[in-house]
């Protein structure tokens, strides 16, 4: 087994507020190969954003990030330099963000704000940037990809603006990309276009990609490894297969009946919910997040939680199987 | 862009000739320009004559025709005090106004904007804080009273400037200093919220996450687009400036058009007074809509669009 | 669900404290407001109470005690801030010229609130072509030099309190009218201003019982920065001799009367430019405030 492209051992993210520290994300671990795609999902607020930043470095002021180990290719990410980090974003880590309206600068050309991604990092001409900038803004499947490179943003549709973003993350050819809901914004026939471009782009180049959505249908698809997040915490990881087909915990199975499987989920049957909410994570968090909105929730589920690990696959739960076969779940 | 321009050309025409109307009936307000102009010891007769002699006789209207196209050739009437042309008088005094409003700008401009910008990268911090009171003290600060304040510490006690007059460039030190601070909170306020605004933009997330250096993210990134805003204030501000010259003018003995405009209102001298309220809101009016076109030059968005 | 405890916790966090404790906990955890407000009405205790608080009366000439400096600089206690030039005590001046400030402030602010508001109201309301009227008469009012214009009126009406008061309040409308047209413009699009047209409210209703009270802290900020503008303004027309006639105590007026003895006694100058100074910054202060506490989302 080669090294892991990125390997990340008990990230933990603390955020300072009015009313105590919100630990937004807690101990988390993952590791990537080049060429491999991991996809993170989970609901709104689970901290899966602020982690993809946390790598990035782009966390805001306030943020503590800690980790025992967050390596990006040999480099340990939480102790280098500013100017180290900088010289890895961009050029060997690209991210492509949520809101392509607004992600682009609105004072420059689609043109000058591609080739700086380019010049930051290579001592080449503006002329072969301006090549590059061209050659990716095909690639991504722009039409009169030259003339494009005159036009500001606001001239671009949604769509288009997030194909921009991904030839700009694409200039120094990164080995990971990060992509964070790159769809959400989009029209929904959009986004189907602009997920097969970044997975076959991912694959003809060989990059490592970190796709984070809250979409199972995208997951099934595209990810080689798949990692479920929940309240801040990583409650099931594991190769694709294996969540898909043996999913360990509650919240996992949770996610899978809320969405419509074709060919499994009969016609005219009831889509699954999850009752509840997310608790607060302000001050001390203990036990399972989850025992709130879990059906199986015991007195146990208070104190500390294993981890439950069967090769690539993992998961935290009380039970050693998660209650996999439980009847309860498919009445709830 | 061209529809723009000449749509804001029409309404700027627009209002200038109302502004004009509004400080022609000025004339009028004290009820009989005659009596006004003969004095307070001048008989029936010798108003009737002035009345006849400057055509208060006729209808308003047709007055105000007349000063207007006299008016549009650069001739403003005789000035009631000097025997002169308006024209001339205030051609010859608009030199130090201008001067001192060029530079009260540029020196608002560069306190305002790096204090804005350095307080808009560190919320809360030293300077954040030296920059809200500075602001929060100067829009409270008469500007009569500062100007005689920095005459007291630096012209008498210290002896560092001269108190009053325009003979050489320090003598423009102080007026400049107050005329700037008047404009200064304003600035600095729009700049530091524009950049507060613009560095939680996610343009600028991108920007960091390309690999661009601090430096390159707040100047190239940042203030490139916070920027836009503060242009127009500032020409907005210097109109409001040169209105304001007359306070800072009278406290230095700067005689520029600001003084003449005291002198002229004390003196009654009410074509003088018409004509620079009238010059006053022309330049205001020039230089907002010279604004709103730089902006909308700078901004792609209304460029392009 | 088994969990109970934690529920319990999860309901006091979504149900939290109410509005009212909310804003009662910003209110009194604003220094800027609670010290700005504390001046404001300190200062308009002391000029509702100027005849019993100020030793002497302020237009009492005094030719035997002429220009006695204030206590701290070796003066007595008979005359706390000293005598001016005509020999009437500086306390009681100052206390009577909070008097002018305030009611010039307050009155000025009212008149030119009532235009302001009326018209922002309209044009942000109606929109088209009351819109267009409005937003051109801003433009036209904004291009007039204020100072200019205010200093000519009052030079051609004779400058007493009533012209200054009148004058100013018909000149400073334009904010209001400004930040009035936009406040409305947002309210406008609400949808409970469509439920209110939907069940058939009459136009006059909607402005006041739907319209108003969403605009009102907007309002007020305003009242407040334009109070401190015209106090300012009255201030400067003074000291430049064509505001408030002598021998009203006006504040301006005084530091325009010591200018000339600036040199030897400065502080004729100083305190009541520094009493302005006081005033204004509080009014500011209590605005500034005023705007965070009621719409903390908007603060610059």
């Amino acid at each position: 087994m080669s090294e892991p492209l990125l390997d990340v051992r008990n990230l933990t993210l603390d955020i300072p507020t009015g009313s105590g520290t919100l630990h937004a994300v807690r101990g988390i671990d993952f590791d990537l190969k080049r060429g491999e795609t991991l996809c993170i999902v989970g609901e709104s607020g689970s901290g899966k954003s602020l982690t993809s930043l946390a790598l990035m470095g782009l966390l805001g002021k306030g943020i503590k990030r800690s980790a025992d180990r967050m390596t990006f290719d040999g480099t340990e990410l939480t102790t280098a330099s500013t100017r180290r980090m900088r010289a890895l974003r961009g050029d060997r880590m690209a991210m492509i963000f949520q809101e392509p309206m607004t992600s682009l600068n609105p004072a420059y050309t689609i043109g000058d704000q591609l080739v700086e991604a380019l010049l930051l990092h290579r001592k080449v001409s503006r002329q072969a940037a301006r090549a590059r900038a061209v050659e990716l803004l095909e690639k991504v499947g722009i039409t009169a990809a030259e003339s494009r490179l005159s036009q500001y943003p606001h001239q671009l549709s949604g769509g288009l603006r997030q194909r921009v973003m991904i030839a700009m993350a694409l200039m120094c050819e990164p080995e990971l990309i990060i992509a964070d809901e790159p769809t959400t914004a989009l029209d929904v026939t959009i986004q189907a276009q602009i997920l097969r471009l970044l997975y076959d782009l991912g694959r003809e180049m060989n990059m490592a990609m970190i796709l984070i959505t809250h979409d199972l249908g995208v997951v099934a698809r595209v990810a080689d490894k798949v990692a479920v997040m929940y309240a801040g915490e990583l409650v099931e990881t594991g190769p694709v297969g294996d969540i898909f087909n043996a999913p360990s915990h509650p919240y996992t199975r949770g996610l899978l009946r809320c969405i419509p499987l074709p060919g499994k989920t009969a016609r005219g049957s009831q889509l699954g919910t999850i009752p509840g909410i997310v608790p607060s994570l302000v001050g001390e968090v203990e036990g399972c997040v989850f025992r709130t909105r879990c059906p199986h929730a015991v007195m146990e589920c208070r104190g500390a939680i294993p981890k439950r690990q069967d090769g690539e696959h993992a998961f935290r739960c009380i039970f050693p199987d998660g209650k996999r076969h439980s009847e309860k779940e498919l009445t709830a | 862009m061209l529809q723009f321009i000449l749509k804001r050309l029409g309404l700027a025409v627009l209002v200038a000739f109302t502004v004009s109307f509004i400080s022609f009936s000025l004339l009028f307000l004290s009820g009989d320009p005659a009596a006004a102009l003969a004095g307070e010891t001048a008989s029936g007769e010798d108003i009737e004559a002035v009345r006849r002699l400057y055509g208060f006789d006729r209808p308003m209207l047709v007055q105000y025709a007349e000063w207007l196209t006299a008016a549009l050739r650069g001739d403003f009437g005789e000035s009631y005090y000097f025997r002169l042309p308006v024209s001339s008088l205030i051609a010859e005094r608009l030199s130090v106004t201008m001067t001192l409003g060029v530079c009260g700008i540029t020196f608002a401009l560069l306190t305002a904007v790096p204090l804005g910008v350095v307080a808009a990268i560190r919320p809360n911090s030293l300077v954040d804080r030296i920059a809200l009171f500075v602001s929060v003290a100067g829009q409270a600060m008469p500007s009569f009273w500062f100007g005689l304040i920095l005459i007291v510490v630096f012209a008498i006690q210290l002896g560092w400037l001269p108190p009053s007059g325009t003979a050489s460039w320090e003598h423009f030190i102080m007026p400049t200093i107050v005329l700037g601070y008047y404009a200064m909170p304003a600035i600095m306020r729009l700049t530091r919220a524009g950049m507060l605004d613009v560095l939680s933009s996610d343009y600028i997330r991108t920007a960091r996450a390309k690999g661009a250096n601090e430096r390159r993210v707040l100047f190239r990134h940042a203030l490139r687009n916070a920027i836009i805003p503060v242009v127009s204030l500032a020409a907005v501000q210097m109109g409001f400036m040169l209105g304001g010259s007359i306070v800072v003018e009278s406290i230095f003995a700067l005689h520029g058009a600001g003084y003449l405009a005291w002198e002229s209102i004390a003196r009654n001298d009410l074509p003088t007074v018409q004509a620079l309220i009238l010059i006053f809101s022309m330049f205001y009016i020039v230089f907002t809509f010279l604004a709103d076109v730089l902006n909308a030059w700078l901004d792609p968005r209304m460029r392009t669009g | 669900m088994a969990d109970v405890t934690s529920h319990d916790r999860l309901l006091d966090e979504i149900t939290g404290p109410t509005p009212g404790q909310m804003l009662r906990k910003r209110v009194f955890g604003h220094q800027g407001l609670l010290i700005g407000l504390a001046v404001v009405v300190l200062l308009t205790l002391v000029a509702i109470f100027a005849p019993l608080l100020a030793p002497h009366d302020p237009y009492a000439q005094s030719l035997m005690t002429r220009m006695e400096p204030p206590v701290f600089m070796g003066g007595t206690w008979e005359h706390p801030l000293g005598t001016d030039h005509l020999g009437r005590d500086y306390l009681s001046r100052l206390i009577y010229g909070a008097r002018v400030s305030l009611l010039i402030g307050a009155v000025a602010a009212l008149i030119s609130g009532l235009i302001g508001t009326a018209m922002g109201v309209a044009a942000g309301y109606f929109g088209g072509k009351v819109d267009a009227v409005v937003t051109f008469l801003i433009n036209v009012r904004l291009a007039m030099p204020v100072v200019l214009v205010a200093l000519a009126v009052v030079a051609i009406l004779g400058g007493s309190l009533e012209v200054v008061i009148v004058v100013l309040g018909l000149l400073l409308w334009d904010r209001f009218a400004v930040v009035m047209r936009a406040s409305t413009m947002q309210v406008r699009r609400r949808e409970y201003v469509a439920a209110a047209q939907v069940i058939g409210a009459s136009t006059p209703r909607i402005l006041l019982s739907e319209i108003m009270p969403n605009i009102a802290n907007n309002l007020i900020v305003v009242v407040t920065l334009e109070m401190a503008h015209a106090i300012l303004l009255e201030a400067a027309l003074s000291f430049l001799g064509l505001g408030v006639q002598p021998p009203t105590p006006s504040w301006g007026l005084m530091v325009s009367e010591g200018k000339n003895m600036m040199l030897f006694e400065p502080w004729l100058v100083l305190i009541p430019g520094a009493v302005l100074f006081v005033l204004v910054l509080a009014i500011n202060l209590m605005g500034d405030g005023l705007r965070d506490v009621t719409a903390p989302e908007n603060r610059s």
